[in-house]
């Protein structure tokens, strides 16, 4: 195994592995402080900051020669006996004096810098910088640029690390921001009639270790350090990608990539990005309300229930309706739709049970580095079709149930949606016109929720918690980030409570019970990392 | 720490004197402190018929205001560092980009809960543009809780009223004018 000595500890890194002096400085608990290198990108060693002393230590006599010079760590790999020192005199001199080259042309307005508290340069500053200045420095405003409809540069902020000129020329593949002019007067911009708009255009936010770069969405909405941050899955499509939601006060202000190298490594898309701002729209559906009599009649208006009553008199209304037919949306949890399956098939022992709408948009686009939006807008079908699975082995489709009730074989049915867009026209909605009973779930209005004898809110992706098996197979579990508007039970709590179950919802007993219950999900028996675990995991061994 | 710790150093009270014994000094001292407040001035006042007098109104920390730029614009910047450092949580910001094309950021509303504030001074401490400062008003009255919420014009009209007789300290301190 490769030996490399890091600030005189010897740590062993695997014979395969293409590891530079940051990355293997890391592995022994060595932080050198960089700006332009990034695990995503291509490497250019143009801030100079992660410069240190490097050397080669002589298999044969264990004799150390060191370069004479400092070497950017970024570009350097970390070999078979390369020695690192990450914190002699001469390193920490070199890092205090990048430090004061970025502060002579930046504008230190800090107060006002949406970066602020998260920033790079803050942050090395503290740690690397010195404590008096040299330079007669002022406070001035940014010049500020717009080169996109999401993103707006601060042109005066910038550090030119190149990170978001990379970012559009390797991974989303668009190319459209380039460096201007040369040395010290040179700037990002983009070319003429080609704004930054693409598909990724958010991430170059993320990229930017200093505040040049600004999301319009975010931009002065929030200071960074009131946020509470909580590991979160997308619910925006089939990939599943990690996230973080940031919130306050149960309010969501951004969403960040969380980094999982099975998933989405470093990125997200824009789609995703934004696609929060449902959450708190008006409009959502709130509190759940029944028709005053519960028939083929749907002219009575809707009677609000107090959520405590649901439980029985949603129990009481799908029994005496007859054989009942439920479609599991794919946007719940893999815990919510067993639960879901379960309460259906404890009212009536012959339930039709059917994986819900799966809304589709156009195909699957890959970018030029690597990453996938998929077409299919839900973020559970594979874990809604095992949890189904379970129950009825044919895996019913939404279409099947449709047919199925337009057959007339089912006097109730019960339909999940929690779609964050309209998906159910008039005609297929007309299909349920007849039932005896008819429950809708769902946030907001729709053709079918307008024929519901049961209109009950669902929630929003960051206000569940639970199991979302992405498009590969991978099952991350996340906890709930924001707490639904008042008058909204997650659908996990109202499953819960009407299997008759004791307590608050826990979703971690359900998960372990479904492990236990079907080979499908037996990874999901012990703790779940924070990158997910692969479901055909037992099947491929 | 325990008693055992040897750290600790453990001292006898001292036996008493004979003066001390004897209680009769003792009693005509705490008489003449007493006799000697009694021909002394008045610090007392009857207000609110009499005002206090403020010692120093720079130093006081009294009502918010919010002061104004040269050109009468808001000097905050929305950088919402004293609702950071307000330990009581009652200053509310909503920020968003400014009118003005010299400045990036401005508030949008700018609200202080004065029922809820402790005058601690911690906002004033904290403000990098000297924006935000507590005047010598004392008696702060109101006859809801809604009136005691301070908007942006509320204190700004602060400032106007009180920018005569108390200078921006910044301009006496060497802060951003």
């Amino acid at each position: 195994m490769p030996t490399v000595i890091v600030d005189g500890k010897e740590i062993e890194i695997g014979a395969d592995e293409r590891l530079n002096c940051i990355e293997a400085a890391r592995r022994a608990g060595a932080e050198i402080p960089h700006y332009c290198w990034h695990p995503g990108l291509s490497v250019v060693a143009s801030c100079r900051m992660c410069l240190v002393e490097t050397g080669t230590r002589d298999a044969a006599t264990g004799k150390i020669s060191m370069m004479p010079k400092l070497v950017p760590a970024c570009q350097t790999p970390a070999k078979d006996g390369t020695v690192i020192v990450t914190e002699s005199p001469l390193v920490k001199d070199s890092r205090a004096r990048v430090e004061e080259a970025l502060l002579i042309d930046h504008p230190i307005d800090c107060p006002i810098c949406d970066k602020a508290g998260e920033c790079l340069l803050q942050d090395y500053h503290f740690q690397h910088g010195q404590s008096e200045r040299r330079a007669d420095l002022h406070a001035f405003t940014s010049r500020r640029r717009d080169v996109g409809p999401t993103v707006t540069l601060f042109v005066d902020r910038c550090i030119m690390c190149t990170r978001c000129v990379r970012f559009t020329r390797e991974v989303s593949g668009t190319s459209e921001l380039m460096v201007t002019s040369r040395g010290a007067k040179e700037e990002i911009d983009v070319f003429p009639g080609h704004p930054l708009d693409n598909k990724l255009s958010g991430n170059v936010v993320d990229l930017c270790p200093v505040g040049a770069l600004g999301d319009k969405d975010f931009l002065y909405q929030q200071r960074v350090w009131f946020m509470k941050r909580e590991a979160n899955v997308c619910g925006g499509c089939s990939a599943g990608c990690s996230i973080h939601t940031e919130h306050n006060q149960d309010t969501i202000y951004r969403l960040k990539p969380r980094e999982n190298p099975h998933v989405n490594t470093w990125w997200i898309c824009d789609e995703g990005r934004y696609g929060w701002h449902h959450i708190h729209d008006a409009a959502r559906l709130v509190g759940a309300g029944r028709r005053a009599t519960v028939s083929t009649d749907r002219s009575t208006p809707l009677e609000a229930v107090e959520w405590a009553d649901v439980v029985p008199r949603l129990r009481t209304d799908l029994k005496a309706a007859g054989r009942l037919a439920v479609a599991i949306s794919p946007m719940l949890t893999v815990e919510e739709a067993w639960m879901l399956c379960a309460v259906a098939r404890s009212i009536d022992p012959q339930a039709f049970l059917a994986v819900g709408h799966v809304p589709r948009t156009g195909d699957d686009e890959t970018f030029p580095g690597g990453f996938t939006i998929r077409a299919e807008k839900c973020p559970n079908r594979l874990g809604v079709e095992g949890v189904v699975a379970l129950f009825d082995p044919a895996v019913p489709s939404w279409s099947q149930l449709v047919e199925h009730v337009r057959a007339g074989h089912a006097d109730a049915a019960w339909i999940t949606g929690a779609y964050p867009a309209a998906w159910i026209d008039d005609d297929t909605a007309a299909a349920f016109a007849d039932l005896k009973c008819l429950v809708v779930q769902d946030l907001f209005d729709s053709p079918l929720s307008a024929l519901a004898t049961w209109r009950l809110p669902a929630a929003g992706f960051a206000e569940r918690a639970g199991t979302w098996v992405n498009v590969a197979h991978r099952a991350q579990t996340f906890e709930q980030a924001v707490r639904p508007p008042a008058g909204v039970w997650p659908e996990g709590r109202l499953y819960w409570n009407m299997l008759g179950r004791r307590g608050l919802y826990d979703p971690t007993a359900v998960r372990r019970q479904v492990a236990e219950s079907s080979a499908t999900f037996a990874a999901l028996a012990g703790e779940i990392p924070a990158t997910g675990v692969d479901l055909r995991i037992h099947q491929l061994a | 720490m325990k008693p055992t710790d040897p750290s600790v150093t453990w001292i006898e009270e001292k036996p008493l004197g004979l003066a001390e014994r004897l209680y009769l000094p003792l009693f005509v001292q705490g008489l003449t402190t007493t006799a000697r407040h009694l021909v002394s001035p008045k610090l007392t006042v009857s207000y609110p018929e009499q005002r206090p007098t403020v010692g120093n109104p720079l130093i006081y920390r009294g009502v918010h205001r919010l002061n104004r730029d040269q050109e009468g614009r808001v000097k905050c910047v929305a950088c919402f560092l004293c609702a950071t450092a307000c330990p009581a949580h009652c200053i509310d910001i909503v920020a968003t980009n400014s009118p003005w094309p010299d400045r990036e950021k401005y508030p949008e509303s700018f609200a202080i809960d004065e029922l809820r504030c402790i005058f601690c001074g911690m906002c004033e401490e904290a403000c990098p543009v000297d924006a935000i400062e507590l005047t010598s008003l004392l008696d702060l009255t109101g006859k809801s809780r809604e009136e005691m919420i301070f908007d942006k014009e509320k204190l700004l009209s602060v400032y106007d009223m009180t920018k005569d007789a108390e200078p921006m300290k910044s301009a006496s301190l060497g802060g951003t004018l």
